[in-house]
């Protein structure tokens, strides 16, 4: 079991050392995912209903239902 | 009352993303086939010219990926914040595919994607092979519960609302999975991705047909991408078909749209343009039969009973209706902890008329009708390049198969400034499907003005702009990469 986790690591490992035109495009997931959940999660993205108990979810979408 | 200008933004900001995440996941689900037959051919026939034909395709393929991936993820942050209404509305019925998708799509790609790119001299032949066609094959098994959960929208089914949690709950999952929009909604976006892989493929091998450079590599792509490409459009056609057959019978408002119909009728005519009709097709089209009846937007509107006896509400009767049950739904809630009787008596008022609930939202008859001209032009615009491209493609395989597609510039300049029609096509198809259902997030359940949250509209514009500048920037770095290895080429041989 454990030299089958480690093989799958060398594999993964010496997949990634090995790259060429891969490296830039693993650079360019990196900095998209900073900036979907570093920035815009984190600062523009704040669920509606976040910080709420459950009582107060239903509370606050049952109202909001019946008052639009 | 809901700002017009929020919904507005908010539903703007939502298609943007989903118009934006559109143009990278078809052509991952058609290259990746495409990419997976070439592979076949050099596995069947060990010529390592093939092996090179693969590698270059999958270069690409990676590319459009890397680009592409978790651009859909900003939707789940845009139902969390903007449509959080819905989001709680749905309960587990929206929640349950996307997180299967999520899973699967995260297991699938992390494995055999990285077998398809770091194991060429690691693995067997075969097994490489095996991980390509399951990179492809895992990549359309997770449009599957994205389609699900879009389809559900489309057609609610297998599920109950409980007002006590103000949620949907699932009561069926087979009926949700099994849902018949779904399936055909599955294939037709699948399918759809096929053309567009194989008019990319065709396109720029013929670029390099152009250039006069790498001239059996691009023949060679062009046979698979074209035989690829003509069989997935004939399925779009079938798909579509079955489609249209649901929009009569579950959105026939979406139908009626699309073809400009006020007033329907047995041997309903389908429009070709403006003034150009031709008598019945509609009715076969929309019912398979000849006779069908179809209704069209002022039969909608006023109510009607078809010749099978099915009676139609009028749109008056359907929003008061619903008014009864967001009343009941109401006083549920005000009578369930202090009496008994009356709650159960607006429980059951609520069951009763719950088919109607969106229509409580619904101020005048005229919201319920999308925008017309939009979706009768997209429609034709989906359709005709659909007819242009497959006609395309028949002759590129004809004159290929002769051996005179090399010399033809003409032909070679259409497939290569063909590329854009196909995704325009595919952003066309989408306009018909999601305008096409407005007022609705969910048919008939919820309007798009009762779903969107109490958020401010500078917040929703601020990262509307925000979007249009990212999506612009990683647009750019995409093609400009892509392009850097096309013009390197596959240098698969000495000409």
């Amino acid at each position: 079991m454990k030299s089958f986790i480690l093989s799958i690591y060398r594999f993964y490992a010496d997949g990634f050392r090995n790259m060429t035109w891969g490296r830039q495009l693993w650079w360019l997931i990196l900095l998209k995912v900073i900036i979907l959940f570093a920035v815009l999660r984190a600062f523009f993205f704040t669920p509606t209903l976040s910080g709420k108990s459950e009582e107060q979810r239903i509370e606050h979408v049952g109202n909001e239902l019946i008052n639009k | 009352m809901v700002e017009t200008a929020l919904v507005d933004w908010s539903r703007l900001q939502f298609a943007l993303t989903a118009g934006y995440h559109w143009l990278f996941v078809p052509l991952t689900l058609g290259l990746a086939i495409i990419v997976a037959t070439m592979e076949t051919i050099y596995v069947v026939k060990g010529d390592e010219f093939w092996k090179k034909v693969t590698k270059f395709w999958m270069k690409l393929f990676a590319i459009n990926f890397a680009v592409g991936i978790a651009t859909g993820i900003i939707l789940e942050f845009q139902f969390g914040t903007n449509w959080s209404n819905y989001s709680w509305f749905v309960g587990d019925i929206f929640g349950a595919p996307l997180a299967i998708e999520g899973i699967f799509a995260f297991f699938m790609e992390a494995t055999f994607f990285a077998v398809m790119f770091f194991g060429w001299e690691k693995v067997s032949k075969r097994f490489h092979l095996a991980a390509t066609w399951l990179t492809g094959i895992g990549a359309a098994i997770s449009a599957v519960w994205i389609l699900i959960a879009n389809a559900w929208m489309q057609h609610p089914v297998g599920m109950e609302f409980n007002p006590d949690t103000v949620r949907h709950e699932m009561v069926d999952f087979w009926g949700l999975v099994l849902n018949p929009v779904a399936i055909s909604k599955f294939f037709h976006s699948v399918f759809s991705g096929w053309m567009t892989g194989a008019i990319f493929v065709i396109g720029i091998s013929c670029w390099y047909l152009l250039k006069k450079r790498e001239t059996r590599f691009a023949l060679a792509s062009i046979r698979v991408a074209t035989i690829v490409g003509i069989i997935g459009t004939l399925a779009v056609m079938v798909s579509g078909d079955s489609s249209g057959v649901h929009a009569a019978k579950y959105q026939p408002m979406k139908l009626a749209a699309a073809e400009g119909l006020e007033d329907g009728g047995t041997r309903a005519p389908f429009s070709i343009v403006p003034g150009v009709e031709v008598p019945g097709v509609l009715s076969i089209l929309a019912t398979h039969d000849l006779d069908g009846y179809v209704p069209g937007i002022n039969n909608l509107l006023d109510g009607y009973t078809a010749p099978d006896g099915e009676v139609v509400l009028s749109a008056e009767e359907k929003m008061a209706r619903g008014k009864v049950a967001i009343e009941a739904f109401k006083q549920y809630r005000e009578y369930k902890d202090t009496d008994p009787t009356l709650a159960a008596e607006a429980r059951a008022r609520l069951k009763e008329n719950i088919d109607y609930f969106g229509y409580g939202y619904i101020d005048s008859r005229e919201e319920l009708v999308p925008p017309v001209n939009l979706i009768y032009w997209a429609f034709r615009v989906m359709v005709g390049l659909g007819g242009f491209l497959l006609l395309l493609m028949g002759v590129v395989l004809w004159t290929e198969r002769r051996n005179r597609l090399k010399d033809m510039r003409w032909l070679q300049w259409i497939a290569l400034l063909s590329i854009p029609l196909v995704y325009l096509a595919g952003q066309a198809g989408w306009i018909v499907a999601e305008v096409g259902r407005q007022p609705w997030v969910i048919q008939d359940l919820l309007p798009v003005k009762a779903a969107v949250s109490s958020v401010s509209v500078g917040a929703v514009q601020t990262t509307f702009f925000l979007f249009v500048a990212i999506f612009t920037l990683f647009l750019v770095i995409e093609l400009r990469i892509m392009f850097k290895a096309i013009k390197k080429g596959p240098n698969v041989e000495i000409e």
